[in-house]
């Protein structure tokens, strides 16, 4: 059931197509759309019924509110303080891991390589209680330290796989050659291959800032109150107070998808690139 | 899934140097590997062992663990609550498959070039993107009983609008919908890009053999789709047993309990108001590691065999 | 690991420069509390009262929702102590007294005349003879119901059960909800539970039942789920209960949509902030439904505590001492629209208020709520089996028996 490409189809095919595809993605989108109505809502409106009408005014205030009168701004704040150093640490430790586990040989390389895999699909639940206690045991209950260390270790299982599946990928001889000239193997890594991992690095960046930013269990156990908690938390914690106040939860939940948007709009090949690995190739 | 090849021979050690000069190719790996495999037992390894010995214990996480052997599981096995939530695993399970085919289907419908088509790809995609906590404010808005958008629209198809989240039948249904929304745009993406790289050539020849319809998507086109099944699935099936947010955000559980899925029931039993029996949740936990491992193993295996064939 | 074990030692000593920095000016007392916007507001208020008082006292408040404090609590007490917490008296503290988290206050009872001035909170402060926190503030609960609704129906306060389900009849015939709820956080159909466990078989029978000493099976609790059936199989209550707040349910009773709430003195100002004044908004005692058992009724207390890990101790038992002080309840609880635990403070003037006064002091005996005087674990299962009841009361047997066997599990 290969779709004949559209331009070969005839006018009919062509014109019920041209209708069908907005269509398809207004349905798609229906409850985004009418939650973004819903966030530039005048309260006076939800309390008349007005849920689906046009807002009477548009009430811009409200995004104000949420801002002004609520820590948004603080949650916000501890989410990038999460999601950067979280990035950060987690590519600094998978290339360094990829780059072992795809230029050495050695007896436990498979090993390790699939307990990085299989920690990758492990239930969080199992991990909970003992992680929690680690990290109120270290001091580092409520910091951002504490969930930076453990999104760290988490998510550098799956872009260890990610790093040396790429790696593998790359032209062994490079490396041959440099160690047939002696270049020392801490240079190669630096040097030589570093320089050839940026795509993956640009895709696994764009990829991680997504997944720590939306993460929402490990931001409960690990994190409480507005000094420290991300705007997942946040979020929930503020839909507590906001009860009947759709105009407001809706508000918030678009301020805090927002980064990630942006992030997906302006880098949407890396993004692909990444979440797509291993689906092209067999 | 596998990119391939490393020789694996040839490596000659050079002659002379220092003691590092000349024992840093077996070295090396081991310090790249260093802070990565650390971080990785502290953090994921260990923990795991250590909530497998925790589910033997009764802990309120305030005073003393107390030896109590398998009366953890005995409880568990005789808990209806553990089978509600068992039962949702497996609904969660089986529906969440859909976003298999339906994301499948988005993918070739999306696979035209008409202008403006990358734009509606990424509208499509969008879902993704999105924070599950702020997905799953959006479906509870769009649930709600009297103003919801999908109340209203139901009731005024048939008179009366379905409060999904208060129905104890219902609930769980509506939750993966709601799950399924963002998973289904990503099974859809994986498929396009697999869709990008189906060679044109193959399609022209099985057209001119006369394939057309289903017959050309089951015999030529999901073959080679494959690698991107293999990972919606793997993906699918994880998204499943994670079911964490969604009901935590939507009902945390109820209406008495007919949500819950082991995920949330396990952070209920050890960490919420009224629980804090860490060994009983850690029981749960053991329960769900290991449905999880069953799936682990099968990946694995069939990522081995990968492996060993050269990909 | 490097960069970022670097980074963590040097966020904690930042941390500690800053903490260091603010005390050689104030000494900081940290508060963590769940205060609603309203409560807020007049905490805020008494709060700076304090620092006026102690000028050299910097005092910190962090608040959390409501519903999600619960969970926190025990999160900080163990990782993160603040050096005062919001709490309830009664079951609710035991856990966090027998673990040790709470500090004892005997003390500061006993060098302010508490004993005396706060003696009808003696019973529920005190666990092993020794006082672990001060309350503050304690409301009523009953029948808040739509005198206009009353009105369109025809309908007259009702004098009995009886009375009550007639009513509701004509209620329904009207298009009314007779009862509203909104069950989604639980409590809010507790609250009916222990005012139908209350006035079918009175206080005693319903303290031993929480306290574990009855079985859920008894007959005297399917007596009062059968009355309560009454209420429910009819379909006398808000439909879709178990998929709103509390709040949602209010608005309906001011809209007109429905004629009662069983609900707390807090619902008050969420009723007037809705429109509604005290001439459309009434108030109901709990109705009779065994004639002849005394009246008993459910005003929790809300509290306030030292946790043991607190910093500043001394600056904290100051503030207990002076949230317990009648001049400080007296202002606080006009502000919060309830009832001053302090007996010689004075309750405020509004006919809400006053009628719990009224209510609560000449009743037989005055129940905290269930999910205070149960167990944590017996009340969140109870809890369910009571929304449950409410969405499928012909499941009453088997709801019973887990209850039961629960209590079985739970009271060692």
């Amino acid at each position: 059931m290969f779709p004949t490409p559209i331009a070969k189809a005839s006018p009919p095919v062509q014109w019920l197509y041209a209708i069908a595809l907005p269509l398809a993605l207004f349905l798609w989108l229906l409850p985004l759309l009418g939650v973004a109505l819903t966030s530039v809502r005048p309260a006076s409106d939800l309390a008349q019924g007005n849920y689906f009408g046009m807002p009477s005014t548009f009430a811009w205030g409200n995004y104000l509110d949420i801002f002004f009168n609520t820590p948004m701004a603080k949650y916000m704040r501890n989410s990038f303080y999460v999601t950067l150093p979280t990035v950060a640490g987690t590519l600094a430790l998978s290339c360094m891991a990829g780059f072992a586990l795809a230029v050495y040989k050695f007896r436990s390389n498979i090993f390790l390589f699939f307990m990085f895999v299989a920690g990758n699909f492990v239930p969080f639940q199992i991990l909970m209680v003992p992680v929690r206690e680690l990290t109120v045991q270290t001091g580092l209950y409520n910091t951002y330290s504490g969930l930076i260390l453990f999104h760290i270790a988490f998510q550098t299982g799956f872009c260890t796989l990610f790093m040396r599946n790429f790696i593998k990928a790359l032209p062994y001889e490079l490396i041959e050659s440099a160690r047939v000239e002696g270049v020392s193997e801490l240079r190669i890594f630096w040097h030589i291959v570093l320089p050839l991992m940026r795509p993956a690095i640009a895709a696994l960046a764009v990829l991680v800032f997504t997944f720590i930013w939306n993460e929402y269990f490990w931001a409960t156990v690990l994190t409480q109150g507005a000094d420290v908690q991300p705007v997942t938390a946040g979020l929930f914690s503020l839909n507590g107070q906001w009860i009947a106040q759709w105009q407001l939860v809706s508000a918030g939940s678009i301020v805090a998808a927002m980064p990630p948007v942006l992030m997906f709009f302006l880098m949407q090949k890396h993004f692909i690139a990444g979440l797509t690995l291993g689906a092209t190739k067999g | 899934m596998a990119v391939e090849s490393m020789p694996t021979n040839g490596m000659r050690v050079p002659n002379g140097g220092s003691w590092w000069k000349r024992n840093q190719r077996a070295l090396a790996p081991w310090i790249f590997l260093a802070p990565g495999v650390l971080m990785f037992l502290l953090y994921v390894i260990s923990p795991i062992l250590q909530s497998i010995w925790l589910s033997f214990y009764d802990w309120d996480g305030l005073g003393e663990k107390t030896w109590l052997g398998l009366a953890n599981y005995h409880e568990l096995f005789d808990d209806r609550e553990f089978y509600t939530s068992l039962r949702n695993n497996v609904i969660w399970l089986v529906l969440f498959m859909l976003a298999v085919p339906i994301g499948l289907f988005i993918a070739i419908f999306l696979n035209q070039t008409v202008t403006g088509m990358r734009v509606y790809k990424s509208l499509f995609f969008f879902p993704f993107v999105i924070s599950q906590v702020v997905v799953g404010l959006i479906f509870s808005w769009f649930y709600a009983p009297n103003f919801g958008l999908l109340y209203k629209l139901i009731e005024w198809l048939t008179g009366s609008g379905i409060a999904f989240l208060a129905d104890p039948d219902k609930v769980t249904y509506a939750l993966v919908a709601a799950g399924l929304w963002p998973q289904i745009a990503y099974c859809m993406i994986l498929y396009l890009t697999g869709l990008n790289n189906v060679s044109p050539d193959q399609i022209e020849a099985a057209r001119l053999d006369g394939a057309r319809g289903w017959k050309m998507l089951w015999y030529v086109i999901l073959p080679q789709l494959r690698p991107a099944t293999f990972i919606a699935v793997v993906v699918t099936v994880i998204g499943a047993l994670r079911s964490f947010d969604i009901v935590s955000i939507m009902t945390d559980g109820g209406p008495f309990g007919s949500s819950r899925v082991l995920s949330f029931y396990m952070y209920e039993q050890a960490l919420s108001e009224y629980g804090y029996r860490m060994g009983y949740g850690a029981a749960i936990a053991v329960i769900l590691f290991a449905i999880m491992m069953v799936f682990i193993t099968g990946f694995i295996w069939k990522m081995i065999r990968d492996e060993r064939s050269g990909g | 690991m490097k960069f970022t074990m670097k980074s963590a030692l040097a966020g904690v000593a930042i941390a500690a420069l800053m903490t260091g920095s603010a005390m050689a000016e104030k000494r900081v007392l940290k508060y963590n509390a769940d205060f609603d916007p309203a409560p807020l507001a007049a905490f805020e208020a008494l709060i700076a009262d304090f620092e006026a008082a102690n000028p050299d006292v910097d005092v910190q408040l962090n608040n959390f929702d409501h519903e999600g404090y619960k969970t926190a609590i025990r999160n900080f007490l163990t990782a993160d102590s603040p050096d005062l917490a919001n709490w309830y008296a009664g079951n609710r503290m035991a856990p966090f007294v027998k673990a040790g988290q709470f500090l004892d206050v005997t003390d500061v009872w006993e060098a302010n005349n508490l004993n005396d001035e706060l003696a009808s909170s003696v019973g529920s402060m005190t666990i092993d003879g020794k006082k672990w926190g001060v309350p503050y503030t304690y409301y009523q609960w009953g029948i808040y119901y739509n005198k206009d609704v009353y009105k369109a129906a025809g309908v007259s306060e009702p004098k009995n059960w009886d009375e009550f389900i007639a009513n509701c009849a004509k209620f329904k015939a009207a298009g009314v909800d007779c009862l509203t709820t909104g069950t989604k956080a639980l409590w809010p159909g507790a609250g009916i539970f222990d005012y139908m466990n209350l006035r079918t078989n009175g206080y005693e029978f319903h303290m031993d039942l929480t306290a574990g000493k009855v079985a859920w099976t008894d007959d005297r609790v399917k007596k009062t789920f059968a009355e309560w059936a009454k209420l429910v199989t009819p379909g006398y209550v808000t439909a879709n209960h178990a998929a709103i707040d509390w709040q949602d349910a209010a608005a309906l009773l001011v809209q007109g949509k429905a004629a009662n709430y069983v609900m707390g003195n807090f619902a008050v100002a969420v009723f007037k902030e809705g429109g509604m004044t005290n001439d459309t908004l009434g108030f109901l005692v709990f109705p009779e439904v065994t004639a002849g058992v005394p009246r008993a009724e459910e005003a929790p207390t809300d509290t306030i505590h030292i946790p043991a890990g607190a910093k500043n101790v001394e600056d904290a038992k100051k503030f207990l001492a002076f949230v317990a002080s009648a001049d400080v309840q007296t202002k606080l609880n006009a502000a919060l629209g309830q009832l001053p635990t302090n007996s010689k403070s004075t309750a405020a003037d509004d006919p809400f208020i006053q009628a719990g006064f009224q209510t609560v002091s000449t009743a037989q005996g005055v129940a905290q709520f269930f999910d205070r005087d149960a167990p944590a674990e017996m009340a969140k299962i109870g809890m369910e089996g009571f929304q449950e009841f409410m969405v499928r009361p012909e499941n009453v047997d088997a709801i019973l028996d887990r209850l039961e066997k629960a209590r079985q599990r739970i009271y060692k």
